[in-house]
């Protein structure tokens, strides 16, 4: 492999890794804030606890985050440098006003809120956690923006004299209409997540306390149950606002990415109606078009691309000739495109990948919602479900909602293949902005470079996922806590049926207590 | 002044700030092994940073991104050509973070002990590591006439790498003393007190020494004076400390970083990466910044939200002013809670 393809599935597996984390943060951070809100406003104990168990599942969660991205911030110089430079004017920006705007916010607040336990007044204290949480969504926003401006590039002009493009409307790149579908259809898909993580983890205790013949009148039952109904509710209406949102993405992929949309359809013809594809076969494998084969439903892809049951979608075949057209049959011979210089250009992304991602991002997210459902089905009315398929399965599908929100990125990402600053079609063509993949990895690094920092941050973040897993595990187990109940952590514990804590050997119990909560 | 300029003094002030606040928990960290005899003491050092080092570390992403922001020219070819320094100091910042989460989230002595040592290891590498890869471009790195670095993988490394590596971290120890003996209490805030009166002489002379060396290779008589002022805050620092003057140590120690930084980026500007194979290679601020346009964006955009940003993370420093002791932290009065 070239520097170009390893830079490539760095590039991807730390993105993916780190987009495991993200979504949980900005999901369950939104969650904790209102059971925390609540507990202020009720002053209920059930809603301590569940602050307390679920922020610091949160936590354990978001330093995860906060390693991995990192490694984000300094990717685009490391391998991507003559990416860098191309969309220096418009791109950096966006990262710089996210961590002045949005991390500062996170990390200082999030401090003052772990530390701020009976320190702070109460209403102070809620408000860092909700500052903390608002970071989150705004550094949401800066990121997608920019990377909508690559899939869609707004508010700028070609500099003659380099051929980059200058910033001439910031206010244009940040309300891209494409950053906006894809920040809405992010968010209400990172709460799928904490759904799906607070109606699995709970339904498990429900049936574990039932079991064990606990009482259902002690505050933990409520602290199982309201997670529980609270995951389910948010499960589905996400779920449904999903759907929403990702129409909207589906309606300008159709305008701004022809062939994405017609690759993940594996469309081979233009066809008016449109059939939507249920499921393909055949030899994906040559990224030939021509050699897959579709089951199909009528009309519906017309309708996901435009509104209507007749507008005609093109295919593959017919797109591919067209951007051969007007970008070129191949690379320019030039050093500038390494390997590829002079080779054939293939404007068709790869069909297995876009096509499945995409079925795979919809289909986990509807079996979540399935499982959601399930979920408040089966507690209706104060009920404890005890079947071991379903509680079991709710807690296996925790996993669902994470794959769709990596397979939505894989599909988005690939699908913009061989573009890595893709041309926005409503520009002309000779004004467009565009770069190609191939030119953009960092010419003087050593494909040796490469290999050695993709083995290091893959083992590194192998060994970090398993701690994590055990860790949280191990704490899931534990359930809600003593400490996790106290007012003040490390005050005299309220004592209940859950309290396994093992004791600290030293006396430093009372201590950790707050610094489990904090460090 | 233009806006390329004004941005170049901004993302001095960024690095400057980042050494300022990550250096103190560097320090602390490095310091572990050395000042944290029993469980309890390396507890109370690890509590003392606690709620402030992700802040700190926002300094980097900030000071990394403003670089980007404003200058992609030098962000391109400055990382790139040190790619693998860069990536240790990824790994250490890594380690570090999730073993600061990680350690107490389980209760064994041998869990204990090895999180707290993978948290001085990070931050050993991170802060020799910055202070390699800023040391090095101080002083020139091999790239070519466009910016792409010629040689190996270790070719950006050199003399003024392994001083800037000695700089930042001499720095960070006797600032994370500092630090500590101003912030706790008990035998950890005595051996600090001890730890930087024997130390700073020795630890303020790499940093001297880069300043020096850039200063003599491009500075100007302002720089020249700006150096001086740092070793005089150098000495200062040490007088302080000999009579127990924490507060002021500490102040003069930060001084003695932030004129030394005024020296070396003020010499080097408008170079902000220096080739060594041919001056005419240099990389300078107008090269490498973007449109004014985008400049003016963000100098509003910088101009609303730092001193917001300052002032909150001002605010923090102060709630968590209270010197911390051995004491258990249940001792802490419960009303405050129910305020
Ligand atoms: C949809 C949202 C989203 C996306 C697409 C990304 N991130 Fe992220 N990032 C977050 C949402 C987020 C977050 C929710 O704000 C995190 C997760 C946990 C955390 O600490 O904040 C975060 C953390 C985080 C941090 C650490 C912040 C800190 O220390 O507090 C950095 C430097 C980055 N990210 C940078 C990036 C870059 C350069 C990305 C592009 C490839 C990226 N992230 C993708
Ligand atoms: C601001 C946000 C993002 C930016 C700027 C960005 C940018 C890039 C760049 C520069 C590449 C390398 C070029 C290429 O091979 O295509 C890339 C590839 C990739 N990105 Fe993103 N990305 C962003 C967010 C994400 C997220 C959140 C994910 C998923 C979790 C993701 C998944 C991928 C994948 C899977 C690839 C590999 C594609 C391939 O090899 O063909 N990206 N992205
Ligand atoms: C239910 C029907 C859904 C539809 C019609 C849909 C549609 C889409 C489309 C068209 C894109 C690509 C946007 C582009 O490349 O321009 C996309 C991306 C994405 N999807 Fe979905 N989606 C659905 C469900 C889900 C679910 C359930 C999740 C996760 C729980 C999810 C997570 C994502 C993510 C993370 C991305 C990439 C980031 C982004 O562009 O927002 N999607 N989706």
């Amino acid at each position: 492999m070239d520097v170009l393809d390893v830079a490539r599935w760095q590039f991807g597996i730390t993105t993916v890794y780190h987009f495991l984390m993200v979504p949980l943060t900005i999901g369950l951070g939104i969650l904790v804030v209102v059971m925390h809100t609540m507990w202020v406003r009720t002053d209920k104990p059930e809603w301590l606890r569940m602050t307390r168990f679920w922020g610091r599942i949160y936590l354990i969660n978001f330093v995860l985050g906060v390693a991995t991205g990192l490694v984000q911030e300094f990717q685009f110089g490391l391998a991507w440098s003559e990416y860098s430079r191309f969309v220096g004017d418009v791109f950096g920006s966006l990262l710089a006003l996210e961590a002045l705007l949005a991390f500062f916010l996170e990390s200082t607040f999030l401090g003052l809120w772990i530390f701020g336990w009976g320190r702070i007044p109460k209403k102070v204290h809620l408000a860092a956690l909700w500052a903390a949480v608002i970071g989150s969504i705004v550094s949401a926003y800066f990121i997608i923006a920019a990377n909508s401006w690559m899939q869609h590039p707004v508010g700028v002009e070609v500099d003659d004299a380099t051929g980059r493009p200058l910033q001439v409307d910031f206010l244009a790149v940040l309300t891209n209409n494409t950053a906006l579908a894809a920040f809405s259809h992010a968010i209400v898909a990172a709460l799928m997540v904490a759904g799906a993580l607070l109606v699995g983890i709970g339904l498990w205790h429900l049936r574990k306390r039932k079991l064990a013949g606990r009482s259902p009148e002690d505050v933990d039952h409520s602290v199982w149950r309201r997670s529980v109904r609270l995951g389910g509710y948010v499960s589905l209406a996400a779920f449904l606002l999903t759907a929403v949102t990702g129409d909207w993405q589906g309606k300008l992929m159709y305008e701004q990415q022809p062939l994405k949309m017609s690759s993940a359809e594996a469309l081979c013809e233009t066809e008016a109606p449109a059939s939507f594809s249920i499921f393909a076969f055949g030899k994906f494998g040559s990224n030939e078009c021509d050699d897959v084969h579709s089951i199909t439903v009528p009309y519906i892809l017309s309708y996901l691309a435009h509104g209507d049951f007749s507008t005609a979608v093109p295919g593959v075949n017919e797109l591919q000739e067209e951007y051969a057209a007007v970008y070129g049959e191949t690379y320019p011979d030039d050093p500038s495109f390494g390997a590829k210089a002079g080779e054939p250009i293939d404007y068709t992304p790869l069909l297995a990948v876009t096509y499945w991602n995409f079925r795979l991002m919809i289909g986990m997210g509807a079996l979540s919602a399935g499982v959601a459902a399930y979920a408040l089905w089966s507690t209706r009315k104060g009920r404890v479900p005890t079947s071991r398929i379903g509680v079991y399965g709710a807690l296996l599908a925790v996993a669902a909602p994470f794959v769709a929100n990596a397979s939505g990125w894989i599909f988005t990402e690939m699908g913009r293949q061989p573009f890595v600053v893709y041309p926005n079609p409503d520009v002309p063509v000779e004004d467009q902005v565009y770069f190609f993949t191939a030119q953009a990895v960092s010419p003087g690094i050593s494909a040796a470079e490469v290999w050695t920092s993709l083995i290091t941050l893959t083992l590194v973040y192998g060994a970090l996922a398993v701690v994590e897993l055990w860790l949280i595990g191990r704490f899931v187990r534990r359930g809600v806590t003593t400490g996790d109940g106290a007012p003040v952590p490390g005050h005299t514990p309220e004592g209940g049926p859950d309290d396994d804590v093992p004791g600290g050997s030293d006396g430093r119990r009372a201590d950790d207590d707050v610094l489990s909560f904090a460090y | 002044m233009d806006l390329a300029t004004l941005w170049f003094a901004a993302v001095a002030v960024l690095w400057t700030g980042f050494l300022l606040l990550e250096g103190f928990d560097f320090g602390v960290a490095a310091l572990l092994p050395v000042l944290g005899r029993r469980p309890a003491d390396r507890h109370l050092m690890l509590r003392s940073i606690g709620p402030l080092w992700d802040g700190n570390e926002v300094w980097l992403i900030t000071a990394a991104g403003a670089v980007f922001a404003a200058f992609p020219g030098w962000y391109a070819t400055w990382l790139p050509a040190l790619y693998l320094p860069f990536v240790l100091v990824l790994f250490g910042l890594i380690i570090r973070a999730v073993a600061f989460e990680w350690r107490h989230s389980h209760h064994t002595e041998a869990w204990d002990a090895t999180w707290t040592r993978i948290i001085t290891a990070g931050s050993l590498i991170a802060a020799l590591g910055v202070g390699a890869a800023l040391g090095a471009t101080t002083l020139g790195l091999p790239i070519d006439a466009d910016g792409n670095r010629v040689g190996g993988a270790f070719a950006g490394l050199s003399w003024a790498a392994l001083l800037g590596a000695a700089a930042v971290l001499g720095f960070s120890l006797v600032h994370g003393a500092l630090f500590l003996a101003l912030k706790v209490d008990g035998d950890v805030r005595l051996r600090a007190r001890a730890f930087a009166l024997r130390w700073s002489p020795v630890a303020a002379l790499p940093l001297l020494g880069w300043a020096g060396w850039v200063h003599l290779r491009y500075g100007t008589p302002v720089t020249g004076v700006l150096w001086l002022i740092a070793a005089l805050a150098g000495v200062v620092a040490w007088a302080r400390i000999k009579v127990d003057a924490e507060g002021s140590a500490f102040a003069a120690w930060a001084v003695l970083l932030v004129a030394s930084a005024a020296t070396i980026f003020g010499a080097a500007y408008p170079v902000v990466v220096p080739s060594t194979i041919d001056a005419a290679f240099d990389v300078t601020v107008t090269d490498a910044s973007v449109s004014d346009y985008t400049l003016t964006v963000m100098t509003w955009a910088a101009a609303v939200g730092l001193p917001v940003v300052l002032g909150y993370q001002a605010w923090t420093y102060w709630v968590f002013r209270k010197r911390l002791t051995a004491e258990p932290v249940h001792e802490q009065p419960a009303e405050a809670a129910r305020a």
